[in-house]
């Protein structure tokens, strides 16, 4: 288990003063000076030499994103710009960070500002995220009160944090259609190139992180890249906060090392599978957007970027979402299904159209009223979205629906057995009259 | 679902008060100059607000004057995020999360219970205290399944939970917000699993978890003539905790307010709390309180 | 210079295309709904998916710039596979989207046969569908009386709403609600305004925007197609006449770069329901008080006997709008021969004059030149009324950026930013004076234009307007050797062709102003209205009135004979634009009745007066037209005009007015006497009158 010394999140429950105090003596601010007066170029090698790679569920290298942005000196601002928007079914970290941590997230804006080169930083809040949303603000008020952002600061990097909110659109968790809500558009994806780091907010140089990547950052340059990279695994470095929920007796957020084993998570932390290990049917390792894996395959399992990849799975946000063998897995993906449809912003064809035909033949296996057939047809049209649409939110939907075909076909199967040998006598009248 | 529609009925015409006119002002300078359509949203969140959490139509186009945007931008706006109610909603408007995550954890049977206390989705129960909606992931999914109604999230629910906590809500009590169980925010069941000695990074300041096993705290058998006091009243404490109390021995609001920091810890301990006490400031509410009863009497 | 390869043929491009107009150029074909060259990228359809090696995901060839590609590992240039199976699959796989929630219900469907998604389901698609639940039905809007909608066709390529965004400017169309449900509307259901938004029609890949007039009322492949160009105003936009035996159908743009890119105005598109209503199909006399129908002998000699008994000095010619150049210069050629004098083409009061140099009347930038503008200063004109296509490619430029506008005259809504300078000709010349403001604007830019619209050369002080505005620009840099910054906005469609005919009063003639003077005092005994139907008059004093033209509309109430003749869809005339540009109409049917085109009329009317004019067909017509003003052979081709003519104009010295410039007219969409039969233009009229909300009743 990660040693208590080496959590970054030491206030994830609200056990103690969230206030810019009882922040303080949790080790936030410490330092900053110094920090700051490395320069720009030591706080970017700092983030590479980490090994941090984005908490939002795409695992970009986070020091290499920072390197994209443009050379200080031209005539645009840049602006930086973080994602909490936190919409992935099962996560619900970011949440907690900003509620209980705020100030680790704030310091870590100014110095990836600073890094950056940007002097403005805007906070996308989801909308639901009604308190989440005040308690950032009042933080932030107490940085500006106490001169740690904000102009002439005690850091000499001018640096402004505004909070800004969406109104119920998980779309507006892809960066590019985050940036169109914050110019006050639909939230609807654009088309890249050009990148945000060219051509982001406002058309000016912008770089978009994940809450948990930004808030890891003051431990990183505190504490030192190696320190961070000594933990989890090589090229899956640092620690994670990882959400375990669903059937698991004591669902819970918990920071823990990358590559932690799913067993170790699940029994340690959030009191181990409702019925014992062995009435595990099913986990989702990295939020809904990742394909489930059965249970033979979570037996030893490391969560991390790259172990999860190659069981065609993923990190994602670290959304552990356990389900026992009482669950019926086919609704439970109809349901991510449904999700996915209800999502689409419907900007381009396969994702809009897709979605809900995707969704509704799943109701239908659901019921087990769909014909075998059908199953390799959905799985044909799960390809014909993935990859051809303008963002991820197509891919996203079409994973689990491949997940529970890879594994769980014979499920499919046995559903419409069932349902046609129930109604089997109406069947044939059917057919007669046909 | 279909598109999502403006209501029928709408009223004549919509403006900011006086206050939300301020406050939009200064929403405006968050952003860089020319750039006012990016306060569209916040701005259609706070007339929101102001029209008993629905959109009307005339707030589209108010919206869309203040921000200098075409109203059709606006109303794409105000149809694309879901948020924005296009009808009137109950006093308590009840989202209630249906995705996987609290599907997995009985969401189903919630919605059993929204439908039989306040009615169809989307429908104004009667007397105006409810309506709800089932909505997409929350993102509070270590505490599932879970609503928000208005601003606040309400989690670690079960049918009889929600059933109680609505109840409360219609009778005008005062109600706990986040888990309705015991359980602290994120936290696991039964305490944390890690940084058991609290979080500061010295550890100078340890936090004691466990209480010290015996209090002298005041406790009385009964409450004294006039029966006890509304404990309710104290922000915090719910019904549920006002019983306990009582059955503990605490009636008044004098006893809350004489409590020292061993009696809060006792306290604590037999509620299962972890500093929430301290946290809602019983014992500074429960003085005010003595004393204006006393006042009265 | 970018080498790509595609589908294994070698291909160097221009920096900053897109792989699908690269693909074009090497001559493959990418099927696509929503990319539209004139619109900005959208991407949205994800019909022209294209691979491209090394690339994980095949990419939208609409969007990705030739650019963008990184040459392969041993420098061998970008690789785009347009054929592969993984393409093939992809098209099918968009086109099997788009079609599960489409109706197909193409025979009841007024794009058969014109329709994106038809033709490209044949060539892309596959033959059956697997999608065997509900389909999706849209509830249909009313978006106004020229534009049908039947939603549930839409295919969300949203080229109509970024059209009415971009181009048009006017933001009135978008799409709510999100996801599947998304929806194409305007704001609660109101009827468009937009002078442009009949292109939205054209526009729509599929069946879901459709012409209201025309709903119902012909399958593509019925109509005889035939290129002409447009009357409407004086932009000379290109059109395609369809017609089905006498009637004309509808009305189409044709793509003209230079002129109208392919974009048409309302009135343009939607006009022909006038061209069948109020029409002049026989001769008229009037007798007892009354007209009444007469043969052509009996019309031709009626007029002739009024002409031949009148002096030539009482007797006054006017030209209309409409009129084309032959029977302008036809009707000229017999005022010279019977010594008319007094004949005019402009409107009363203007002070544009041939004498003054082709410099001071036409629009000397060009259209083209637009683009390459950097500040213009409108005086006494709104382009957006009296040019809407010249307006759209002004708002382009706008939105280009560093485009500077200044404005004197009518406050009104452009569609772009502009400052507002002043109501009169005072500002005018205060601006001359001060060199301030406005001035230093002008004379920054490396380009600037001076727009003078009709209203402001339309009054007393014409001339001085006109003068003055030409000092401006020759003092702002705007007439110079490499570019020509004045320019003159018409409104009539004939009325530069006249100028440059001279159909103006010579020495001792009258002007269309003196003219009507005259007619009001009683000084002329015949006046002949060659189309001419927005002149002030009255009857009285026993003044002869006849009429030559299409419409029974104001001149024709004034007339005591009447000659019917064709409309610009009815005959082959030639027009010049604004700029000056030659072009000519072609006869798309014929003129009802016993109508003629109307040189014929004239030659005819010239037989009976016994001044035989020496030409018998048209040709010869023309053979003659060409000899007197030579540029007109030169078809679509602009003839530029000196611009030394400008600085004698602006040493002018002159005094103004104080009244500010009015308007060029009051009502878009009732100009003419076509515009005036028509009901669309009437039910369009009544909508912009009632602030767009008549269109419907209904609320969200």
């Amino acid at each position: 288990m990660l040693d208590d010394k080496d959590r970054i999140f030491r206030n994830l429950y609200g056990l103690e003063d969230w206030r810019l105090e009882g922040a303080k003596a949790r080790g936030a601010w410490d330092g900053t000076k110094k920090l700051v007066e490395k320069g720009p170029e030591w706080i970017i090698d700092e983030v590479k030499a980490s090994g941090l790679r984005g908490r939002g569920g795409a695992g970009f290298p986070t020091g290499l994103k920072w390197s994209f942005m443009p050379k200080p000196g031209g005539p645009r601002p840049h602006y930086l710009v973080v994602n909490a928007d936190e919409s992935e079914p099962g996560t619900c970290k970011d949440r907690e960070i900003m509620r209980h941590d705020p100030h680790l997230l704030i310091e870590g804006c100014l110095y990836a500002g600073l890094a950056m080169n940007a002097h403005v930083a805007y906070i996308y809040v989801r909308g639901e995220f009604i308190r989440e949303r005040e308690r950032l603000q009042a933080a932030i008020d107490e940085a500006y009160a106490a001169k740690l952002i904000g102009k002439n600061n005690r850091f000499g990097w001018d640096f402004d944090v505004f909070v800004h909110h969406g109104a119920g659109a998980y779309i507006c968790g892809e960066e590019t259609a985050l940036l169109e809500s914050l110019e006050g558009k639909k939230g609807q994806p654009r088309l890249k190139p050009p990148f945000p780091a060219n051509v982001g907010l406002y058309g000016a140089p912008t770089t978009v992180n994940n809450v948990e990547s930004i808030a890891v950052v003051p431990d990183i340059l505190r504490r030192g890249a190696t320190w961070f990279a000594g933990l989890g695994r090589p090229n899956n470095t640092g620690t994670k906060l990882f959400c375990i929920s669903g059937h698991v007796n004591n669902p819970c957020t918990v920071e823990e090392e990358m590559g932690v084993s799913l067993r170790e998570l699940i029994d340690r932390h959030a009191g181990g599978v409702r019925g014992g290990w062995d009435n595990l049917l099913a986990v989702i390792p990295g939020g809904s957007s990742v394909p489930c894996l059965p249970s033979p395959a979570c037996q030893s399992l490391h969560m991390d970027f790259d172990s999860l990849s190659a069981l065609k799975s993923g990190l994602g946000t670290a959304a552990v979402i356990v389900m026992d063998q009482s669950t019926d897995i086919i609704r439970a993906i109809a349901r991510l299904a449904y999700f996915y449809k209800h999502e689409s912003c419907g900007q381009c064809t396969p994702c809009r159209e897709g979605t809900g035909w995707m969704w509704r033949v799943l109701e239908r296996m659901a019921r087990g009223e769909a014909q075998k057939g059908e199953i390799d047809m959905l799985l044909d049209v799960t390809y014909q979205v993935e990859g051809h649409t303008i963002c991820a939110l197509g891919d996203a939907a079409a994973w689990p629906i491949q997940g529970l075909i890879r594994h769980f076909r014979h499920v499919i199967e046995e559903r419409i057995d069932d349902h046609q040998a129930r109604t089997s006598g109406t069947d044939a009248v059917r057919s007669a009259a046909e | 679902m279909s598109v999502r529609r403006l209501d029928i009925n709408q009223p004549d015409e919509f403006s900011f008060s006086k206050e939300n006119e301020r406050w939009a002002a200064d929403q405006l300078k968050k952003y860089p100059k020319d750039k006012q359509a990016s306060a569209v949203i916040p701005l259609l969140w706070r007339a929101q607000e102001q029209a008993d959490g629905w959109l009307p139509e005339p707030a589209i186009r108010y919206v869309a004057d203040l921000l200098a945007m075409p109203q059709i931008r606006v109303l794409e706006i105000a149809t694309f995020y879901t948020m924005f109610n296009l009808s009137p909603v109950g006093r308590h408007f009840v989202q209630l999360c249906g995705t996987t995550p609290c599907w997995l954890r009985g969401a189903e049977d919630l919605k059993e219970v929204c439908r039989r206390v306040i009615g169809e989705p989307g429908q104004v129960r009667e007397d105006g205290q409810f309506s709800w909606i089932e909505v997409e992931c929350l993102g509070a999914c270590v505490n599932a399944p879970m609503v928000q109604i208005n601003a606040d999230y309400y989690e670690d629910l079960t049918p009889e939970s929600l059933e109680a906590l609505l109840e409360d809500l219609a009778e005008g009590r005062e109600v706990a917000t986040g888990p309705q169980v015991e359980r602290t925010n994120a936290c696991p069941m039964g305490g944390p699993t890690t940084l058991l000695n609290g979080g500061a990074q010295r550890q100078t300041r340890s936090t004691p978890t466990r209480a010290p096993a015996k209090a002298k705290i005041k406790t009385l058998r009964k409450a004294r003539k006039g029966g006890p006091d509304r404990l309710i009243e104290i922000s915090g404490i719910g019904p549920k905790i006002e019983n306990q109390l009582y059955e503990l021995g605490i009636f008044h609001f004098d006893q809350v307010a004489a409590w020292t920091k061993a009696d809060v810890a006792w306290i604590n301990e037999q509620l299962r709390f972890k500093g929430r006490i301290e946290r809602e400031g019983w014992i500074a509410q429960a003085k005010v309180l003595a004393k204006n009863a006393g006042g009265a009497s | 210079m970018p080498k790509l390869v595609i589908d294994g043929q070698e291909i160097e491009v221009e920096d900053g295309l897109t792989l699908i107009q690269a693909c074009e150029l090497a001559g493959v074909e990418i099927p696509r709904f929503c990319y539209h060259e004139r619109l900005s990228i959208a991407g949205n359809c994800r019909m022209c998916l294209v691979e491209v090696a090394g690339m994980p995901k095949p990419v939208a060839s609409c969007h990705m710039s030739v650019n963008d590609l990184r040459p392969g590992q041993d420098g061998s240039p970008p690789q785009i596979m347009t054929s592969t199976a993984t393409v093939k699959k992809a098209r099918e796989g968009v086109m099997e989207f788009l079609l599960i929630n489409h109706p197909l219900d193409c025979p009841i469907c007024d794009q058969g046969g014109e329709c994106d998604l038809q033709d490209q389901a044949m060539a892309y698609g596959v033959d059956a569908s697997r999608f065997a639940l509900n389909k999706r039905a849209v509830e249909d809007k009313n978006i106004g009386p020229l534009i049908k909608t039947i939603m549930t066709r839409c295919i969300h390529c949203t080229r109509c709403v970024r059209f009415m965004t971009e181009v048009a400017g006017v933001e009135e169309l978008g799409a709510i609600g999100r996801g599947e449900d998304m929806e194409i509307t305007t704001y609660l259901e109101r009827g468009m305004t937009s002078e442009l938004s009949g292109n939205v029609i054209d526009l729509c890949p599929v069946g879901a925007l459709t012409s209201k007039p025309y709903a119902f009322t012909a399958r593509p492949w019925e109509l005889r197609k035939t290129e002409s160009i447009d009357a409407m105003d004086a932009v000379g936009s290109n059109i395609r006449i369809d017609s089905r035996g006498r009637e004309v159908l509808r009305v189409l743009p044709r793509n003209h770069d230079d002129v109208n890119e392919e974009w048409i105005s309302d009135k343009t598109r939607f006009i022909w329901d006038g061209l069948r209503t109020q029409r002049l199909d026989k001769p008229f006399v009037r007798r007892r008080g009354r007209l009444e129908p007469t043969s052509w002998d009996e019309a031709l000699s009626a007029a002739a006997k009024r002409i031949k008994a009148a002096k030539p000095s009482r007797v006054a010619v006017l030209a209309g709008d409409l009129t084309g150049a032959e029977e302008l210069f036809a009707l000229k050629d017999l005022s010279k021969r019977l010594g008319v004098k007094s004949i005019d083409c402009r409107p009363a009061g203007s002070g544009l004059d041939p004498k003054l140099g082709r410099a001071s009347y036409l629009f000397n930038t060009t259209i083209a030149g637009i683009d390459q503008c950097d500040a213009i200063l409108f005086i006494g004109s709104n382009p957006r009324l009296e040019a809407s296509v010249i307006n759209a490619r002004i708002r382009q430029r706008w939105r280009d950026g560093g485009l500077k506008v200044g404005l004197i005259g009518e406050r009104s809504d452009l569609t772009y930013e502009y400052e507002f300078l002043g109501a009169g000709p005072q500002t005018l010349a205060d601006l001359v004076k001060n060199k301030s403001g406005f001035y230093r604007a002008l004379k920054s830019a490396k380009r600037p234009m001076i727009i003078v619209g009709e209203t402001a050369v339309t009054r007393p002080d014409g001339k001085a307007v006109l003068a003055l505005a030409a000092k401006l620009a020759g003092e702002v840099g705007a007439v110079t050797k490499n570019w020509s910054g004045f320019n003159v906005l018409h409104t009539g469609a004939g009325r530069v062709a006249g100028l440059d005919l001279g159909f103006v009063p010579s020495a001792e003639g009258k002007d269309a102003a003196a003219i009507l003077d005259g007619v009001k005092k009683g000084r002329f005994d015949v006046v002949y209205l060659l189309g001419a139907d927005e002149f002030d008059l009255k009857r009285g004093h026993d003044t002869f009135f006849i009429y030559q033209g299409s419409h029974g509309d104001r001149g024709a109430h004034l007339a005591d004979v009447i000659f019917p003749g064709a409309a610009y869809t009815e005959k082959s005339a030639t027009y010049l634009n604004t700029e000056g540009r030659p072009q000519m109409t072609a006869r798309a049917v014929f003129p009802p009745g016993e109508a003629r085109e109307d040189w014929t009329i004239i030659r005819a009317l010239s037989d009976v007066l016994d001044q035989t004019l020496p030409y018998d067909t048209r040709a010869q017509l023309r053979a003659a037209m060409y000899r007197a003003v030579p540029h007109f052979a030169a078809l679509d081709e602009i003839e530029p005009a000196s611009s030394t003519a400008l600085t004698a104009l602006a040493k002018k010295r002159a005094t103004m007015a104080k009244e500010p410039f009015g308007s060029a007219f009051g009502d878009f969409y009732l100009t003419n006497p076509i515009a005036r039969a028509s009901a669309i233009m009437g039910e369009m009229s009544a909508l912009i009158a009632a602030g767009g909300e008549g269109a419907t009743g209904t609320d969200g």
